[in-house]
């Protein structure tokens, strides 16, 4: 039978997908059918639209099976790997031959997920043989010293991942000015951003990565203390990097002395935050480890200068941090020339919401946002028209079809209003209302502040006050005016980031969707269906069959009728769910 | 939702039972070391399930952390609960990707068939319902997550049949 691999894709993607059943399933037929090959572990590769993902490596060469459950997992078995038949059908992905799902993978370029879905991430051997901790044997070696390490990340033109987009050779610079005894690196883990899970699969896929670029981060700032602030959401991650945090201590990644560098003493720990999306800034972050209450402080004192208990401190993002090992072990130009000018290197996304193939993906700089939503994406579901891209969670914006020919780079990301962030793409479809998603995030927003600033605080109440009531019906002319006025002001007075673009969903939606607003405030109607305040569902009579469907799903009870004659709602109790709309196989719900 | 956490009413009765002692190994392992505030409470919700007042005033006189500062922490937050939580926490999620494929309609569904409102807890204790902001399973929307279980590409129907189904479970092995 030779030498095989069965991997399964454990991610938390994965798992709830029903990897986990799938693993067990394996390890039992193994056992008791005396199955020779090994069992291995993995985490996301990015094709969350294919989970559950198991791969099967044998001689001639990897095939990546999607869509796995217990049933199709046995006839793997018995006909892979006690037969020799790989089971064409399920193959998503292969080095030996070209799959449907090959435009996914071809124009990706992996740095920052280099490892994803390639090795075991609780195992630092396999993160080892895939040149793991390379990067901080070169400097011990070479006897880099930090000034090089600090310029060659500068070089690579390297910029903050976590959406700021600040250089992030500049900000080593930074806190490597300021001296101290005590000074610390933080990773900033805490991603809040709804609609966002990148850094989530990196740190569940390949922790040692994040840690080994805190360590080159440590030693290029001369920082002693590590911590990684982590969400507490992520509990699968967190476990993973308490495992990589220990394997790293056992061989001396982390401790006095690293690698026998004299006076480079580091330790790193995790600190769980405890919900709250505020805590993504920088100066909340640090209240947060301190014990406090997540609110953000006045600038300057900029961290690197005072930051964690007054000392000099700097943060970078996990995917920052993920990218610098291969900075670092393949020189600057190698990433710098992937890119733009003003954006080099790589940018993970996070493809959800109405595209086709939701999932991870890593692409280079410069490609456009059309070629991410229908090249790797895929299209829209059910081949729906593309409405809308959101990027940048709340505080970014939504970008319209027509400007989908818009390249990924910061700035021009930025010109048309919204973000790039940290990286989440949720693709909308015309099923969409997008005074809706502006409602969604200013709810958000409202929800989050913090309450240091009057104009975040109040200020965003009352603009979901305009906006709530734009969607049901009530809203006036100048509410339009009146949103834009207080967009302005609270951007104008908020101290942080999350009061500085909070308004910009409702910006980006009022400039590019105007029409929209209009629609819902002149003629009180949502040409998405989707307020509910302006609909009403009604029977249609000549399409109702009786089938009594609509009745039995409705949760209040509120559709009347016998069987095989035409149904009622009485709209006094109808709650608007939609139940009945989705589940009519007949067509005879109306949406008015 | 905070809002709703801080005021709600709290069974003192219930309070009365429990054991607080089981807490001194906490306050052992955290006390006089700084930043402590926030895994002091976490650790209290570990045991508990949520912070009963008792525990805010043991800790507050053994570790000297100013009452009124670990208030603030514990309502700043939204992890933390002020109030006993059911068996079963049922986390909808309500990120972007799921808000656009429909959230609402699988709260909606839940709290018609639990007959209880978003953040509270059924009367025999088995469910509390909670809508979260997303728990980055994207790729499954809309999601709900029970005993660290994510359910995916949910509807109404779906979700309550899960429910259900735990529901029969738990009235059979009791």
């Amino acid at each position: 039978m030779g030498n095989k691999q069965v991997i399964v894709g454990l991610g938390s993607c994965g798992i709830a997908a029903g990897a986990g059943k799938v693993y067990e399933k394996i390890k039992a037929l193994k056992e008791v059918e005396g199955l020779d090959f090994e069992l291995k572990k993995t985490s996301c590769v990015g094709m969350c639209y294919r989970e559950p993902l198991v791969e099967v490596i044998d001689d001639s060469g990897s095939y990546l099976y999607g869509e796995i459950d217990e049933a199709r997992a046995i006839e793997i078995l018995n006909k892979h790997i006690e037969h020799n038949i790989p089971v064409q059908e399920y193959v998503v992905h292969s080095d030996l031959f070209k799959t449907v799902d090959n435009t996914f993978t071809d124009s990706q370029v992996k740095i920052a997920l280099r490892n994803c879905g390639y090795m075991d991430p609780e195992n630092i051997t396999d993160y080892e043989n895939r040149d793991g901790y390379a990067a901080i044997k070169k400097i011990a070696i070479k006897g880099i010293s930090r000034e090089e390490v600090i310029k060659t990340v500068l070089d690579s033109g390297l910029r903050g991942r976590g959406g700021g987009g600040f250089p992030t050779g500049l900000k080593w610079r930074f806190a490597n000015n300021n001296k101290s005894e005590d000074k610390y690196i933080i990773c900033n883990a805490d991603e809040g951003d709804p609609g966002a899970f990148m850094d989530r699969s990196v740190l569940e896929g390949d922790p040692h990565a994040v840690l080994e670029g805190m360590i080159i981060g440590a030693y290029a700032i001369e920082a002693n203390g590590g911590v990684i602030y982590c969400r507490a959401e992520y509990p699968l991650a967190i476990k993973r990097l308490n495992i990589a945090i220990g394997q790293a201590r056992e061989k001396g990644y982390l401790g006095k002395n690293i690698l026998g560098i004299e006076g480079f003493n580091l330790d790193i720990y995790i600190k769980e935050g405890a919900g709250a999306f505020v805590c993504g800034e920088e100066t909340a972050l640090i209240a947060s480890i301190e014990g406090e209450r997540g609110m953000p402080r006045k600038r300057p004192p900029f961290p690197a200068a005072s930051g964690l208990w007054k000392k000099p401190t700097n943060i970078n993002n996990v995917e920052t941090f993920a990218n610098i090992p291969w900075i670092i072990l393949n020189e600057a130009e190698a990433y710098s020339k992937y890119g733009t000018e003003k954006s080099k290197g790589t940018k993970v996304f996070a493809l959800a919401g109405k595209v086709k193939r939701s999932g991870l993906v890593e692409v280079p700089m410069g490609m456009s946002i059309r070629d991410v939503i229908f090249k790797l994406g895929g299209g829209i579901q059910n081949d729906k028209k593309f409405k809308a891209v959101q990027m940048g969670g709340p505080s970014g914006g939504c970008i319209p079809e027509y400007l989908a020919d818009t390249i990924v780079d910061y700035d021009s990301v930025n010109a048309t209003g919204a973000i790039m962030g940290s990286g989440g793409m949720v693709i909308m479809d015309e099923t969409t209302c997008m005074i809706d998603v502006a409602k969604f995030f200013l709810d958000f927003t409202q929800k989050e502040s913090c309450g240091k600033c009057t104009f975040c605080r109040i200020g965003t109440k009352r603009m979901l006050e305009i906006l709530t009531r734009i969607t049901e019906g009530k809203g006036e002319m100048e509410d339009i005016a009146r949103l834009e006025e207080l967009a302005q002001q609270i951007k104008d007075s908020s101290l942080c980031g999350l009061g500085q673009t909070a308004p910009n969903p409702v910006l980006t939606t009022i400039k590019y969707f105007r029409d929209e607003y209009e629609a819902h405030i002149r003629d009180k109607k949502c040409p998405a269906k989707v307020c509910t305040g302006l609909l009403t569902y009604e029977v249609d009579a000549d399409k109702c069959t009786g089938c009594t469907v609509c009745a039995k799903n409705c949760p209040t009870s509120c559709i009347d009728g016998e069987r095989k004659e035409v149904h009622f709602i009485r709209q006094d109790d109808c709650i608007k769910c939609g139940t009945c709309y989705s589940k009519c196989k007949f067509d005879a719900i109306r949406l008015s | 939702m905070r809002i709703s956490r801080i005021s709600a009413q709290k069974s003192t009765t219930e309070e009365g039972k429990i054991d607080l002692s089981i807490l001194d190994p906490l306050i052992q392992k955290y006390k006089n070391k700084k930043g402590n505030m926030i895994p002091l409470l976490q650790g209290t919700q570990e045991t508990f399930g949520y912070i009963p007042t008792n525990a805010f005033l043991k800790i507050s006189s053994e570790t000297g952390l100013n009452l009124s500062e670990m208030y603030g922490v514990a309502t700043f937050y939204a992890q933390f609960r002020l109030t006993p939580v059911g068996k079963y926490v049922i986390k909808v999620c309500h990120g972007t990707a799921c808000h656009v494929q429909n959230a609402k309609a699988v709260t909606e569904m839940i709290k018609e068939a639990l007959k209880i409102g978003d953040g509270e807890t059924t009367t025999d204790r088995l469910f509390t319902l909670e809508s979260v902001a997303c728990l980055g399973c994207c790729s499954l929307a809309p999601v709900m997550m029970i005993k660290g279980e994510a359910y995916g590409k949910l509807d109404g129907t779906k979700a309550v049949k899960i429910i259900k189904n735990i529901r029969i479970q738990e009235s059979q092995s009791s």
